[in-house]
């Protein structure tokens, strides 16, 4: 039994800005979990698509009713490979991401493509596709719904990864530093928030005596 | 960003340099003049490869965008 699950995305950087941050994404605030980053094959085919094969290792974070059915000797950490295929004259980009580690407990497999968006050509559309299975018997639902929830989490952070690693490529002062946490930033938002609820209070004090 | 190899970290970071120089001023404007970034990347992936063998980590025999044929969409 396999849990399919489809979303669509939209970055607001054209497409070749987000093929060359595609490259850069690691690290960025919303990575920790990501330990190593590595090229391991790459060759321009003869018809101009750049292909790569990355290897990455990211720390092995699973429930601990999942952990009962790892080996002891199992790495805690997991070894994920990513294809892709980028082809400079249709402006497409195909990867696919799949763990090599830990298959048999939870297998994700994820399929992105990235296209000019069709109603602004200076923006980009991703589209994605995941399926989560598992080989254990007895676990189907459980594993997919950890899965699948895990799944999301991880893409709300690819995309904030992205527009992290896009704003600093344009210039701009990305919305947080590398070394800010997820709390700081909740704390920092609530302060902000406080903040201009009193700034707004005093102005409209100001605006009395005006 | 670290490699998965220790001792490979700096071999990556050139190679990295390199190549995005490469993939934004030439491949992504349609320039095939060549590609610079051949020696960097060959002294990288000796490393890396070498580190890949030691850890046992399972990338061989895997074919490129493999696991994607003929899945299902329920």
């Amino acid at each position: 039994m396999v849990k399919y699950f489809c979303c669509a995305g939209l970055l607001k950087s054209t497409w070749d800005q987000v093929c060359i941050a595609f490259w850069q994404r690691y690290p960025n605030p919303y990575s920790n979990h990501v330990l190593t980053e590595d090229i391991i094959f790459r060759e321009v085919t003869p018809t101009n698509c750049l292909k790569s094969r990355r290897l990455l290792t990211k720390t092995s974070r699973g429930p601990r009713w999942m952990e009962r059915y790892l080996p002891k000797h199992m790495a805690s950490s997991a070894y994920i490979i990513e294809d892709s295929i980028v082809d400079p004259q249709k402006r497409t980009m195909t990867t696919l991401t799949w763990n090599i580690s830990h298959a048999r407990l939870m297998s994700v497999e994820e399929r992105c493509e990235y296209q000019i968006n069709r109603d602004n050509g200076s923006w980009t559309e991703i589209k994605r596709e995941a399926w989560i299975s598992t080989n254990i018997y007895g676990l189907s639902r459980a594993v997919q719904e950890f899965g699948l929830a895990r799944f999301k989490t991880s893409v709300t952070k690819t995309m904030k990864g992205f527009e992290y690693v896009l704003s600093k490529m344009q210039g701009e002062t990305p919305s947080r530093t590398l070394t800010e946490t997820a709390t700081e930033r909740a704390r920092g938002t609530a302060l902000a928030a406080k903040e201009k609820a009193k700034d707004l209070a005093s102005q409209a004090q100001k605006k009395q005596y005006v | 960003m670290n490699s998965v190899g220790e001792a490979c970290t700096d071999l990556k970071r050139d190679y990295d340099q390199c190549f995005n120089r490469w993939f934004a001023d030439k491949f992504l404007k349609g320039d095939r003049s060549g590609d610079p970034c051949t020696e960097t990347f060959r002294e990288y992936q000796r490393c890396v490869q070498k580190a890949i063998r030691e850890k046992d980590i399972p990338v061989d025999g895997v074919e490129f965008m493999g696991p994607n044929k003929d899945k299902p969409e329920s």
